[in-house]
């Protein structure tokens, strides 16, 4: 099983899609574009220090608010590796799988850790951290299809033979 | 030797019984108005850089938020914010939301004879009903406020003699656009445009109020329309003082006089990039456009909303167009409602905004993208007002408007 | 075993005599919605996907509503893809500047009892006021939708909402779904569906339901349903017995079951800045505000703008405070100016803009800044919704609005 470590950006609960990115900044061009002004509204520097290979872990109902799929292509663009929350809101959930974002559900771990901390992620087996193993839960066949396929678009190519 | 219309106000503004061109003068301001385009600079500088910041008579200061109203973003909120707790501190008239400034200007407080000095370059407007206002910047504004005076340099006036009538389907709006094309967009360059004769008596108090408020797009320091019957009806309505109602001497000096027989007016459209690129309608060729604008303080009154409205009954705005349409206040705006005329734009498929300055200031409501063609009642077309600097700017009267969002492109109504 | 709305519109949908929570389907889809300021993002993945036409032209809705009025000069981009794909895919259903999306969608009658509609805004939850599943999705998903027709689903499970009996007066639908939220949190009904019943319920007016089932996505939702009645039937134009199959079963299995009496429900706010921070209009009453709105998709409708008239005839704003008010859609407009609504309230003071999301959205249209507070009838209040990071936003009724626009505080009817 694929395996990675990254550090830890803690989040509290309901990190909602109007902070992950505001609609004040929806229309710029590109995700590029809005980018920097990923989780302002909660911590303004925050986009800035995110570095590739590091992964947000949160509380409970990560995501939760509008249908914005900017919200996890943003999340990705930022380097971040994947996001361990206790709970995801449904819609975010669904255009997370679709754009190829990691989640993983967990309901201890934002408890445990501490932001900084360098934790282990083993792809559907178990997170390692503070030398204490974390349990994954395996996500339901149709949607490994999808990440399998490196996400939606990939997973239509396919099907229209692009 | 006699005076002008806009020397006898200086000069009762100066407390002088005479005033020449070209003398200076310390003046009593009768009112200085300032809205949330400038505002929150002129109290930084206010707070800021006075010894010991105060306000000469604060009945005279008149602030109206009228430019980015509702707040388009914090930035914006935050300028009002100012200017609010700025009047609630020092009890100062105040007005949100409520209209473009020179129209509340024109409801509420000016009367014939009086000075007004204001820090938006339209405040030229108030010649309508025969005061003398002018645009000025936040630092004459400031020291205007802590002193309750200014000083004026006494213009040279110019004389529009109007005689006749306008045809059916012109408009004062094609009046002032032909002189401006006329005369060019330095024409009037510190000068009072002062309009008489029967034709100028044959407009009402708004129709005025169209000429004298483009004066500046003239590069005047004001205009005056001579102040008659109807500019007392006015004041009777609204309750108040009719007191000094100038007319120049049969002598006064004029730099120079123009004669226009309204009769001959024909629709005009100004062409981007200036205000005196100024064509017949006739002779535009087919131009698209993308968005139209009613509105603003120079074609956002009743009478316009009126011929738009005659247009627009049983008609559809053009699938491809926004059409904005903006009452110059809340009180047109009522009184748009008491009329049914609210019910047809909304019928037609136009958009129905709150009364503000809108796509005429270009920084919010409706502004237009690359490459975008707006026909608009406003008073500029500069390159760039309306939203994007490769944007294009037409001005026409509210028919012409009304015709070219039915149309798609810029028409006359006798086209559709 | 009996089924509950979920399942049986999800059956009727599928042609399998049974579905239960859980089972993961693929459904064919009746409508889907798709709105300015996602259009391009639509476009772009569905071609990237390798689509050329839409699966069907009829049942593609495209709806301008967030960047209406442009305030910002990149705005008029979403128009110029979203018209050339109109144009492009031969589309009929298409709106520029008539009022917000979840709005137009039952008022035009573009998602109906029984239906299974998409949209690309979360608070496509809306259309369950007239029995239509209807959920918000991503625009990567909506993409495959528009290719496909087909999306996949896991049956959710349900949570019953009975409210029984007669609200007292001053109490609206509104209070009772902020009521709700508090009580199940922001996350209680996630990948869920609230069904409601009760004699409330059926009292209620399908504005009224349509401000519950909008704000079911608060609670995380899936969906919210309304049995369809008369009232739906006269609203959608369709007929009683076209939809007497869109019931819940006696023995429909339920994973909670929450039951309010009418009788003893008060007016709420939701606080700063979380919409499950429910407190009682009561126990915030003098709280100084800056600014009131009255509008959206959860509360810009007619009976609003009807109890906010009644509330404000022959009163004014208070000073130094703005009410702002937003109809829903054109229609609403028109017939609030026919009722004498409007005039009412522009006397009052209020700023009445052109219908659309408004400041709701955080686009424009009363945009608030550091240390402001704003009451107001949306949705959301999270953090930085309205403006800066530091502005509060209390979510209330129209009744509970108007009121507090009089007094400049926070005020009961």
């Amino acid at each position: 099983m694929e395996q990675f470590k990254g550090k830890v950006w803690l989040l509290g609960d309901d990190i909602d899609t109007d902070i992950i990115i505001p609609t004040e900044y929806l229309a710029l061009p590109s995700v590029e574009d809005m980018k920097k002004y990923a989780f302002s509204p909660l911590r303004e520097e925050l986009a800035g220090q995110i570095e590739k290979g590091d992964i947000i872990v949160a509380g409970k109902n990560f995501g939760c608010g509008s249908s914005r799929e900017q919200a996890p292509e943003i999340i990705k663009q930022l380097g971040v590796r994947c996001v361990i929350a206790k709970s995801f809101a449904r819609i975010f959930f669904r255009n997370a799988i679709n754009n190829g974002l990691l989640l993983i559900e967990n309901k201890e771990l934002s408890d445990d850790v501490a932001e900084g901390d360098v934790i282990t992620v083993t792809i559907g087996e178990k997170i390692h951290a503070g030398g204490k193993d974390y349990p994954i839960t395996p996500l339901p066949e149709n949607l490994m299809d999808i990440l399998n396929a490196g996400g939606l678009v990939k997973a239509m190519q396919a099907r229209n033979g692009v | 030797m006699g005076m002008t219309i806009g020397e006898k106000i200086i000069a009762r503004a100066a407390g002088v019984s005479s005033v020449k061109p070209g003398e200076i003068h310390t003046i009593d301001v009768d009112y200085l108005m300032s809205n949330d385009g400038t505002t929150h600079l002129t109290i930084d500088m206010f707070y800021n850089q006075l010894k010991n910041p105060r306000i000469a008579d604060k009945d005279k200061l008149v602030f109206i938020i009228d430019h980015n109203i509702p707040a388009e973003n914090p930035k914006t909120a935050a300028a009002h914010k100012k200017m609010r707790e700025f009047a609630k501190k020092y009890d100062i008239a105040f007005y949100e939301g409520k209209g473009v400034c020179h129209q509340i200007m024109l409801e509420d407080f000016v009367e014939p004879g009086q000075f007004i000095m204001g820090a938006d370059s339209h405040t030229c407007s108030y010649g309508a009903v025969g005061a003398f206002g002018t645009g000025i910047g936040c630092t004459d504004f400031l020291y205007a406020m802590v002193t309750g005076k200014s000083w004026v340099l006494v213009p040279e006036t110019i004389r529009f003699n109007l005689t006749g009538k306008l045809r059916e389907g012109v408009y004062p709006r094609d009046l002032i656009l032909t002189i401006i094309g006329d005369i060019g967009a330095n024409g009037c360059n510190y000068k009072i445009m002062e309009f008489a004769g029967e034709g100028a008596h044959g407009l009402s108090v708004n129709d005025r109020f169209v000429l004298c408020n483009l004066a500046v797009e003239a590069g005047a320091k004001t205009g005056i329309v001579e102040p008659d019957e109807k500019v007392v009806e006015f004041m009777k309505e609204h309750g108040r003082s009719y007191e000094h109602l100038y007319a120049s001497d049969a002598d006064a000096s004029f730099l120079q006089v123009y004669d226009y027989d309204l009769s001959k007016i024909e629709p005009v459209v100004a062409e981007p990039h200036f205000v005196d690129n100024v064509k017949p309608l006739s002779e535009v060729g087919e131009v698209k456009i993308d968005e139209a604008f009613l509105g603003s303080c120079n074609n956002g009154r009743i009478d316009e909303l009126r011929v738009a409205a005659a247009i627009l009954k049983g008609r559809k705005v053009h699938p491809d167009v926004r059409f904005l349409i903006t009452p110059a206040s809340n009180s047109v705006y009522l009184q748009a409602l008491e009329e049914g005329l609210v019910d047809i734009f909304l019928e037609a498929g136009a958009m129905m905004m709150n009364p503000n300055c809108s796509v005429c200031w270009g920084s919010c409501q409706g502004v237009i993208g690359e490459g975008e063609v707006l026909i608009s009642t406003g008073t500029r077309n500069f390159k760039g007002r309306a939203g994007h600097k490769d944007s294009k700017v037409y001005l026409a009267s509210a028919a012409t408007v009304a015709a070219s969002a039915v149309a798609g492109k810029i028409v006359g109504v006798e086209r559709l | 075993m009996g089924h509950t709305l979920i399942e049986k519109i999800v059956m009727k949908n599928t042609g399998d005599v049974s579905v239960s929570p859980g089972e993961i389907k693929t459904v064919k889809v009746d409508r889907v919605m798709i709105h300015d300021i996602f259009i391009p993002f639509v476009v772009d993945k569905f071609r990237e996907m390798g689509f050329q036409k839409v699966w069907d032209q009829d049942k593609v809705v495209l709806i301008y509503d967030h960047l209406v009025p442009t305030s910002a000069v990149e705005d008029v981009r979403h128009f110029k893809i979203g018209d050339a794909f109109v144009k492009e895919q031969g589309l009929t259903h298409f709106h520029r500047a008539d009022g917000i999306c979840h709005q137009l969608m039952p008022e035009m009658g573009y998602a109906k009892p029984g239906n299974i509609v998409f949209g690309t805004d979360s608070h496509t939850t809306t259309y369950g006021c007239v029995g239509c599943f209807s959920s918000g999705i991503g625009y990567t998903e909506m993409a495959a939708v528009l290719g496909t027709g087909e999306m996949w689903i896991r049956v959710p499970e349900t949570i019953k909402v009975v409210i029984n009996g007669k609200l007292p007066e001053g109490v609206y639908a509104k209070d009772i779904i902020l009521r709700l939220i508090g009580d199940l949190r922001a996350d209680g009904a996630t990948y869920k569906v609230l069904e409601f019943s009760g004699s409330t319920v059926d009292e209620m007016s399908v504005s009224s339901r349509m401000t519950i089932s909008n704000m079911a996505i608060e609670a995380g939702a899936k969906a919210a349903l309304f049995a369809p009645d008369e009232k739906t039937c006269a609203y959608s134009g369709v007929k009683m017995e076209d939809v007497d199959w869109l019931y819940a079963d006696e023995d429909a299995e339920y994973c909670q079951v929450m039951e309010y009496k009418a009788e003893e429900l008060v007016p709420v706010l939701a606080c700063p800045s979380q919409v499950d921070n429910i407190h009682d209009v009561a126990e915030l009453a003098g709280t100084k505000l800056d600014q009131v709105f009255i509008g959206s998709c959860t509360n810009g409708r007619l009976e609003d703008l009807a109890v906010a008239a009644k509330i404000l005839k022959g009163k004014k704003v208070a000073p130094f405070v703005k009410l702002i008010v937003t109809p829903a859609s054109r229609s609403i407009y028109q017939e609030a100016v026919k009722a004498g609504y409007i005039g009412i309230l522009a006397e009052a003071g209020a700023i009445v803009t052109h219908p659309g999301c408004g400041l709701c959205c955080g686009r424009a249209c009363g945009i608030l800044t550091d240390g402001e507070r704003v009451l107001a009838t949306n949705n959301r209040n999270f953090l930085g919704r309205m403006g800066t990071s530091k502005v509060e936003i209390f979510l209330g009724s129209p009744a509970t609005a108007a009121a507090s626009a009089v007094a400049g505080v926070i005020a009961m009817e």
